[in-house]
């Protein structure tokens, strides 16, 4: 069977699929990894992962409000990436390590 | 002053006296609580005195009434709080205040050396306050809580001294006979209530039918029985009166103020009170009489063979009471209100005298024990045999009247029959009997004393009292002297006229002034016989007794053991309804009620500690809770 270039053209669908792939992988991340610094980095990786099917709804839709929305997106995931690293920083400080079961010890 | 302030001091004087002493409970000095409380119920006499002086005279009133405020105003039940004085409380009212008042300045010397004085005076002025709310009240539900409030202080005064665990449980003895009583009471308050919507005396006895037109009088017999009821728990009538006899474990004073002048005769008081209702009930009424007759003869024979000189006093007074509902129950109510009274008088005499006498013993109370009193105490010796003169019917003493005209009455009214006639005079001799019997073991004969008992006598302030009972006792029943005596008119039947009616609607009563002289002559010879066979029993020779209970043994046992009527509640009601409840606890409630609150309690337990593990603190494991929701969301949406 020959193939189809006009087949491998990329599409909305396949912008999507990457997508969802990074978000499941981000978030599996979120999840099972007990490092703070690994759990921050796979949150960036969801947000990013959104912000990819953000700008391909941008090109399929034909206008700017999807690239507005990343726009925001990467401020936001800058903001929490300071805020988590701080507090990354602190625990570092007190426990020597970065372990995520720490953080239960802010229940008081 | 105006009625309504008359009225309100009446009323609150004892209940001030109750929280001045209630206040100072712990105070020892029995004097000055004493002159307290006393000074407090003289007052309440001074104003029914002023209150019913305004009944005589030129301008009389048929009644005097305060109204004060409405006190339950709900839908179509509208209960004032309104007291009246009329014709029927007059009597009560007088009797109660005025032998109160005697009764408590007796107990400033009688309770002088009680540990608790303050206490005393403070239930005795809170039960006159209870006694005044009944007797005044110008509805059944006020007459209710008087009638629960009484109860309630004889139960608190029958066990005033609680240490002693009889004494405790002869209160409880009497408040749970009570109970049955009021039950009974209530139940009769919602009948009328139900029948008139009305529970105000005047309302109710307006809006009586016509006996021809009613017919067939149920409901109102009805009524009537559960009344009845009621009045049998108070006034200790068969089948509740056993209490009575157990109540002699209070004070003496006690025992003479609530247990035989007021409290007891409430009954008799509310069936008088209500006697054109019971005229529409002739079988309610048939049984009052029987019961009241069975009653004054059966506590009678119980009374001959008591050795505790408070138990004859008190089968004497359930005894009493017995006549008062022969009264009653044969339409003569206003000779029976007029026994309420001349009872009051002699019977309160007695139980003083008893206390002086015990108080005299070192409270001892055996009659066996005693003997030859007379030297010693001549002051109540001369005032008790004023008071056995009037029991046993004597003329001119005050018992002679009253006991005479309700014997006349049992057989000439037509609700009236021989056979009343005949037990009434039976219990008459009998009563003469029990009641020489006591004289003679007591005052007369020779001592029995022991050595190291020295008798003295009363001092003033309780050998007072028993001089103006003594006075009252004997000219006590000069107002109700029978027109065939007296020659004019009964003064006291013209005093009822008008709200005390006459069972004219059942037959004519007999007149006969040659049968009513033989009546009067049987009862009084049968008295006379029988005082003078108890001297010679217990005087002339002493012997004699004991060899009639040695030839009448089994009798003499069965009566000296009240006829097992106790054993018998205890056998057929008490124990079984104890073992029942035990039974309950111990199978039901343990297997069944209690395991069902543990095993709900178990359930949630576990499922609280299985779900406890899902807030672990655990934050990823928060975050796989939101993941997994939102997955869930996800696919019911997109599917």
């Amino acid at each position: 069977m020959p193939i189809n270039p006009a087949a491998w053209k990329v599409g909305l669908d396949h912008y999507l699929y990457l997508s969802s792939l990074l978000f499941v992988f981000g978030m599996l991340g979120v999840l099972m990894r007990r490092n703070v610094i690994v759990i921050l980095m796979c949150i960036e990786l969801m947000l990013n992962a959104v912000n990819i099917s953000f700008i391909a709804f941008s090109r399929y839709a034909e206008n700017v409000n999807g690239q507005v929305m990343v726009f925001f997106v990467m401020t936001i995931a800058a903001a929490e990436a300071a805020v988590g690293l701080a507090l990354a920083v602190t625990v570092f400080k007190k426990f020597r390590e970065v372990n995520i079961r720490f953080f239960e010890h802010l229940k008081g | 002053m105006n009625n309504q302030v008359l009225f309100a001091i009446l009323l609150l004087a004892p209940l001030v006296g109750f929280l001045i002493n209630g206040f100072r409970w712990k105070s020892h000095n029995a004097t000055l609580a004493g002159t307290i409380a006393t000074a407090m119920v003289f007052i309440s006499f001074l104003c029914s005195l002023g209150l019913v002086s305004q009944l005589f005279g030129a301008n009389a009133v048929p009644s005097v009434g305060a109204k004060f405020f409405d006190w339950i105003n709900v839908g179509g039940l509208q209960v004032p709080a309104a007291f009246v004085i009329d014709h029927i409380s007059a009597i009560m009212v007088l009797v109660v205040t005025g032998v109160g008042t005697l009764i408590h300045l007796f107990s400033v010397g009688y309770m002088s050396h009680d540990e608790r004085p303050a206490k005393y005076f403070a239930y005795l002025n809170l039960f006159l306050f209870n006694m005044l709310l009944l007797i005044l009240g110008e509805n059944l539900l006020l007459m209710f809580v008087g009638w629960e409030g009484v109860g309630l202080c004889s139960y608190l005064l029958i066990g005033f001294w609680f240490t002693d665990a009889d004494k405790a449980a002869a209160g409880m003895k009497a408040f749970i006979t009570n109970r049955i009583g009021d039950a009974g009471f209530l139940l009769g308050i919602f009948t009328l209530f139900f029948l008139f919507g009305t529970v105000s005396f005047s309302e109710i006895i307006a809006r009586l039918p016509n006996l021809a037109e009613v017919g067939w009088s149920g409901p109102i017999t009805l009524a009537c029985l559960f009344l009845f009821v009621g009045a049998t728990g108070k006034s200790a009538q068969i089948p509740l009166y056993v209490w009575l006899p157990d109540a002699m474990a209070g004070p003496t004073p006690v025992s003479a103020l609530i247990h035989a002048a007021t409290m007891v005769t409430a009954g008799v008081y509310m069936i008088v009170r209500l006697n054109p209702l019971f005229l529409l009930a002739p079988n309610a009424l048939h049984v009052v009489a029987t019961v009241g007759c069975a009653t004054a003869f059966f506590a009678a024979t119980i009374g001959l063979t008591q050795w505790d000189i408070k138990k004859i006093l008190a089968y004497s007074t359930v005894s009493q009471l017995g006549y008062m509902f022969l009264a009653c129950g044969v339409g003569a109510f206003g000779a029976g209100l007029f026994h309420v009274m001349t009872h009051a008088f002699f019977k309160a005499l007695m139980f003083l005298g008893s206390g002086s006498v015990i108080h005299a013993m070192h409270e001892e109370q055996d009659v066996r024990k005693m003997g030859g009193l007379r030297k010693y105490l001549p002051i109540t010796h001369a005032t008790f045999l004023i008071g056995w003169l009037a029991i046993i019917g004597i003329p001119p003493f005050a018992g002679f009247f009253s006991k005479d005209e309700i014997l006349w009455q049992s057989f000439s009214s037509p609700l009236g029959n021989k056979v009343l006639w005949i037990f009434g005079v039976a219990t008459a001799g009998l009563t003469s009997f029990y009641m020489t019997r006591l004289m003679c073991l007591t005052f007369w004969g020779k001592s029995r004393v022991s050595k190291d008992v020295h008798p003295h006598e009363a001092p003033a302030v309780m050998w007072i009292p028993l001089a103006v009972l003594a006075v009252l006792s004997t000219v006590g029943g000069w107002i109700g002297i029978p027109a065939v005596i007296g020659g004019g008119d009964n003064w006291l039947e013209r005093w009822f006229e008008g709200v005390i009616r006459e069972p004219s609607a059942f037959g004519e009563p007999i007149h006969s002034h040659t049968l009513e002289w033989s009546a009067m002559g049987i009862s009084l010879s049968l008295a006379v016989i029988m005082a003078t066979l108890a001297y010679t029993f217990y005087v002339s020779n002493p012997s004699l007794p004991g060899r009639l209970t040695q030839k009448f043994h089994g009798l003499y046992r069965l009566i000296y053991n009240k006829y097992f009527v106790d054993e018998f509640y205890f056998g057929s009601l008490i124990n079984p309804l104890v073992d029942a409840s035990k039974g309950l606890w111990a199978y039901v409630d343990v297997n069944f009620i209690d395991r069902t609150t543990y095993v709900i309690g178990d359930v949630v337990r576990g499922v609280g500690s299985t779900a406890k593990s899902i807030q672990n603190g655990n934050m990823q494991q928060y975050a796989m809770y939101i993941a997994l929701g939102l997955a869930v969301t996800m696919f019911l949406i997109l599917r």
